[in-house]
Order: structure tokens, then C-alpha cells, then sequence
């Protein structure tokens, strides 16, 4: 049998080990940051985006994962990911474009979202979905996926948590009427598709709340 | 009797709303494909933490079942303590407990104390949450009586509210109920399946997912996983799992077969050691065959190697925690 030290420390080293990201993507940051001259009108400078109620939202990328942008982007310019403002940008990026801006902004840092709103009891039922979910209609709570304060878990479970709540609340329902379809295994759809409409208007207003880092 | 009519009646609200959420989303891409209850079944609809609120019991009991919950939600809390690898009650236990065919842990509340044909004597329901630790959680249990161990049994004792003790019912969504494999599972389809649909949340080397070193997605073999004594290593208790849990959201989906084909592949890979071992792992097989290891592939040659045949117990310094003894009331 292994001495306690050395099974500790046998541990630690897992634990490093399992917190590095799984696929480090190959882009250069300030490549990125030269390209993303064409991002900004939307996602702004900073990278942190723009809630606009009763319009498009524009989702922060600030701080999300590289590799989750950068499979965005790919299913943007394949049409595995239908969106007609962001299709004609992502034409004009060649793949190692794509990594230069995926690797540039997961590396700023995330701004405050917006859209959350004021109705306490909107969000009170938010926080209770998000973290609890509703297991009656197996709607599993969102951390089950996205991770710890729903930052966020590698390069699938994107972080929802400080995101805007135009956005978040756009995708759900896209997710609802067949119009995005890019999640691997379907394990977001199968969870949209149960959700009604205050169900995805709380969350989202909540997450909106929530710390992104 | 009053309390059946209302297993009943709430078996019956339970059915019409599993049917008209059926009917009303026909156009869903992923039902929700439960079982409706068989006839003679009891569905027992635990109460949820809301209730615990909104009911009339003591304060202080309050406190001590919203403890339990929150040990139940995040048994994280005692890694190091009694928790020596990278799983919660919840990984197993679906829905904090309640939730039908994931193992609803009121089930233990009603039938304990009970003889358990695992260790062959009389368990209280303590001493069953016990069996978790030591072998599911690969640790140590809560001393019985502790803060933490009444906090568990209360939380267990909520959700069973209403129930009868001690007698044994049909009940609907008890324990991870599967039919017979079709054919033999397949180590190799069983790869691939996991390939395809596990390996994106538990990693293709079974260890699961952490996110800035907390524990994520829960280890499904290897040193962070239940050990070879836990009751998921044995292969119908994973089958049913997966055939009603996995992937999250979508139960049902995997076919019988290909949930026992998943369940072959997991059980051929090594975890930490059976905390009962007495040194050498074909013995310690041959010893609980009967009661245990006849479902499991501990102790068997599986892809050129032999399972179980190591010292390594994981995280913990121990092998055996020395509250699980025998009882002789002499």
C-alpha cells in the first residue's frame, strides 16, 4: 500500500492534471486581437457585447472558452449553426483566423451583462430553476452542465453565467423552434424544448446576474 | 387505509400528468420516455423542500433536513473526512433523491432496519447511508449519531412522508429496474458507445471532468470513482442507471442492450480496491460471490487483465472504515 504522502500527492497531480483544458487551441492572441477589427461593431471593443431588448442581442465572448468559440465560428461558416448576422463574418475567416480570435478573447476579461431586469420575482424564480432545475418536468438545474456558478466546463459546456439576457433568452427559444441545432448529443435542445416561456425568460434574467469569472 | 388511498391518488395525478404532458408535446424531439406506472404499482410522490418550508415542523427538525440536503446536493463538503473521491449522493441518486427509477432513497427510509443480504445482518438506516460511504463514496462514514448522519437520515425520512413503514409494496421507479440483456454485452460495442455518447462528459478515461480542480462531471472508473464493493459496480445496477438516466436529460434513449453494453465496458476498467479485500482479489471474490461479486466483474480476466488485483484504494490511507463491522448481539 502506497504511503499517505505520496497518495496525496499522487492526487494533487490529478487534480492539476484534470483542471488544464483537455485540447489547448492553436491561435495567437494578438493575431486575434488584429482580426477583430470586423467583431466590434457587435461584440464590441472589449469583446463584452451588447444586451438590446426587443433586438438581436450581441453575446459577450470575453473570458469564454477558446474552444467553444472557436467551434462556434466553424459551425458559423458551415451552416451547422444558422445565424444571419453573424454568417457573413464568419465567411470571411479562414480557420486559423478563427483560432487567433477564439484564443483573443477568452482571454479578456468579462464586463457586466445586462437585460436582467428588476422583477424580483421573476429572477427569485430564475435563481430557483437555474440551480435547482425542476426535476417534475426534468428540466435538470443548468449547473448539471455549465459547470460550477455555470462558468462554464470546457470546451462544450459554454459558461452562461454573466452573459446577457437578450442573448441567452434568443438562443433557448432558437433551440425551442429548431433553429440551432449545433449541440452536441442534443443535450441543451432536450432540455429547451421543456422550458416555457417564463421558465427561459427567468433564467436568463438571472444568469444575466451572475458573475462570468 | 388512508395512507394507500393517497399513494394512490398520487399515483394516478402522477399518471394523468405524465400522459397529458405526452400527449400536449407529441412534437418534443426528446420525450420524456418514463414508464407509466404498472397496474398495481404505488407511486409515491416524495415531497419537495418547498414543502418542507410551507409545513408545521419543528424549526429545529427543519434545520436538520435542509442540512441533510445540502450533504445529499454537495457531499463534496466532506472530501477528506468521509468522501475520498469525486462523487455526491446526487451522481447516482437523481433529482436530490426523488426522482423514479434513479434510486429514490425514501425507499431505505420504510424498509430499514432490515437484513441486507450484502453484509448479512440486521441495518438500521444509518448504517445504510454507511454502505454508501465506504463503498460509493469510497470513504468513511459519519459516525452514527453524528450531526451530519442525522442530518442524512432526516433528509432520507422527509421524502419518504406518508409512507408506510415496513411493508413491502410494488413500488413505481424503485431502485434502477432493467430487463435481461438481449444478447451478451459487448465490451467492444460497449467502446463505442461510450465513444459517442459518455465520453464528452466523463472523458474517454472514464475520470470525468473537473473545472478549476472542483468535481464536475462524476469519475465512472479509475482512482476518483466508487470502488469494487460500490452496488453500481455491479453490472445490472449500471445498466439500469444508464438505460434511465444517461445521457442526462434523455432517459430511455439508450436501448437495454446498449445500456448493459455501456455497463460491460465500465465494469471491465480498474477502480479503487473493494474495501472488504483480504489481500488477494480472487478470495475476496470467491467470499462474497454470492451475496455480491456474481454480478460484478471483480476478480475476473477481462481484456488480458486481471480486475481488482491491486492495492490501490484510491485517495483513502485505509481499506476497511472500522464503524462497518458485524453485528452479533451477543
Amino acid at each position: 500500500m502506497e504511503s499517505k504522502t505520496k497518495i496525496k500527492f499522487s492526487a494533487l497531480l490529478l487534480g492539476l492534471f484534470f483542471s488544464l483544458p483537455v485540447v489547448a487551441l492553436d491561435g495567437d492572441a494578438a493575431a486575434g486581437k488584429a482580426s477583430s477589427a470586423i467583431c466590434m461593431a457587435c461584440h464590441q471593443a472589449d469583446g463584452n457585447g451588447m444586451n438590446i431588448p426587443g433586438g438581436e442581442s450581441w453575446p459577450r465572448l470575453a473570458g469564454m472558452d477558446a474552444n467553444y468559440i472557436y467551434k462556434q465560428l466553424v459551425e458559423f461558416k458551415s451552416g451547422k449553426r444558422v445565424n444571419a448576422s453573424m454568417a457573413p463574418f464568419a465567411m470571411m475567416l479562414n480557420d486559423q483566423q478563427m483560432k487567433d480570435l477564439a484564443v483573443y478573447y477568452s482571454q479578456q476579461s468579462a464586463g457586466k451583462a445586462a437585460g436582467g431586469g428588476t422583477d424580483t420575482e421573476l429572477l427569485a424564480y430564475g435563481e430557483k430553476l437555474v440551480t435547482q432545475g425542476d426535476w417534475d418536468r426534468y428540466i435538470v438545474p443548468c449547473a448539471s452542465c455549465h459547470g460550477p456558478g455555470n462558468k462554464g466546463a470546457g470546451a462544450h459546456f459554454p459558461g452562461i453565467a454573466g452573459q446577457h439576457a437578450g442573448y441567452l433568452e434568443s438562443q433557448l427559444i432558437a433551440w425551442q423552434e429548431g433553429k440551432r441545432d449545433n449541440d452536441p448529443q442534443h443535450l441543451m435542445l432536450a432540455i429547451a424544448e421543456r422550458m416555457n416561456d417564463r421558465d427561459i425568460k427567468a433564467v436568463a434574467a438571472w444568469l444575466s446576474t451572475q458573475p462570468a469569472h | 387505509m388512508k395512507i394507500k388511498s393517497i399513494a394512490l391518488l398520487a399515483g394516478l395525478v402522477l399518471a394523468m400528468s405524465l400522459s397529458t404532458s405526452a400527449l400536449a408535446k407529441q412534437e418534443l424531439r426528446f420525450p420524456i420516455n418514463m414508464p407509466e406506472p404498472k397496474e398495481g404499482q404505488v407511486v409515491h410522490v416524495p415531497p419537495t423542500m418547498d414543502d418542507l418550508e410551507a409545513s408545521n415542523l419543528h424549526p429545529e427538525l427543519k434545520r436538520t433536513i435542509r442540512r441533510g440536503y445540502d450533504l445529499f446536493m454537495n457531499t463534496q463538503q466532506l472530501r477528506g473526512e468521509n468522501v475520498f473521491n469525486d462523487m455526491n449522493c446526487k451522481s447516482c441518486h437523481m433529482g436530490e433523491g426523488r426522482l423514479p427509477f434513479a434510486a429514490p432513497v425514501w425507499r431505505a427510509a420504510i424498509a430499514m432496519p432490515n437484513f441486507r443480504g450484502k453484509n448479512q445482518h440486521v441495518n438500521n438506516l444509518e448504517e445504510r447511508i454507511a454502505g454508501c460511504f465506504a463503498f460509493s463514496m469510497n470513504g468513511k462514514p459519519p459516525a452514527y449519531g453524528s450531526d451530519d448522519m442525522i442530518a442524512l437520515t432526516s433528509y432520507h425520512q422527509w421524502l419518504a412522508k406518508g409512507l408506510p413503514i415496513f411493508e413491502r409494496k410494488n413500488f413505481y421507479g424503485a431502485g434502477y429496474p432493467i430487463e435481461k440483456a438481449p444478447s451478451t454485452p459487448s465490451y467492444d460495442r460497449g467502446k463505442k458507445l461510450y465513444t459517442e455518447n459518455c465520453a464528452i462528459c466523463h472523458s474517454d478515461d472514464g475520470s470525468g471532468m473537473r473545472v478549476d480542480g472542483t468535481p464536475h462531471f462524476p469519475a465512472v472508473w479509475g482512482d476518483l470513482s466508487y470502488n469494487w464493493g460500490a452496488g453500481i459496480s455491479r453490472m445490472h445496477t449500471l445498466a439500469g442507471f444508464i438505460r434511465s438516466n444517461m445521457p442526462l436529460g434523455q432517459p430511455m434513449t439508450m436501448s437495454v442492450q446498449e445500456s448493459w453494453d455501456i455497463a460491460e465496458y465500465i465494469d471491465s476498467q480498474e477502480r479503487p480496491q473493494e474495501p472488504r479485500f483480504t489481500g488477494d482479489v480472487k478470495d475476496t471474490r470467491a467470499k462474497y460471490l454470492d451475496t455480491f461479486h456474481k454480478h460484478t466483474n471483480y476478480g475476473l480476466e477481462k481484456q488480458g487483465r486481471l480486475l481488482g488485483d491491486h492495492e490501490n484504494f484510491g485517495e483513502k490511507d485505509f481499506v476497511k472504515p472500522d464503524n462497518l463491522r458485524p453485528r452479533t448481539f451477543k
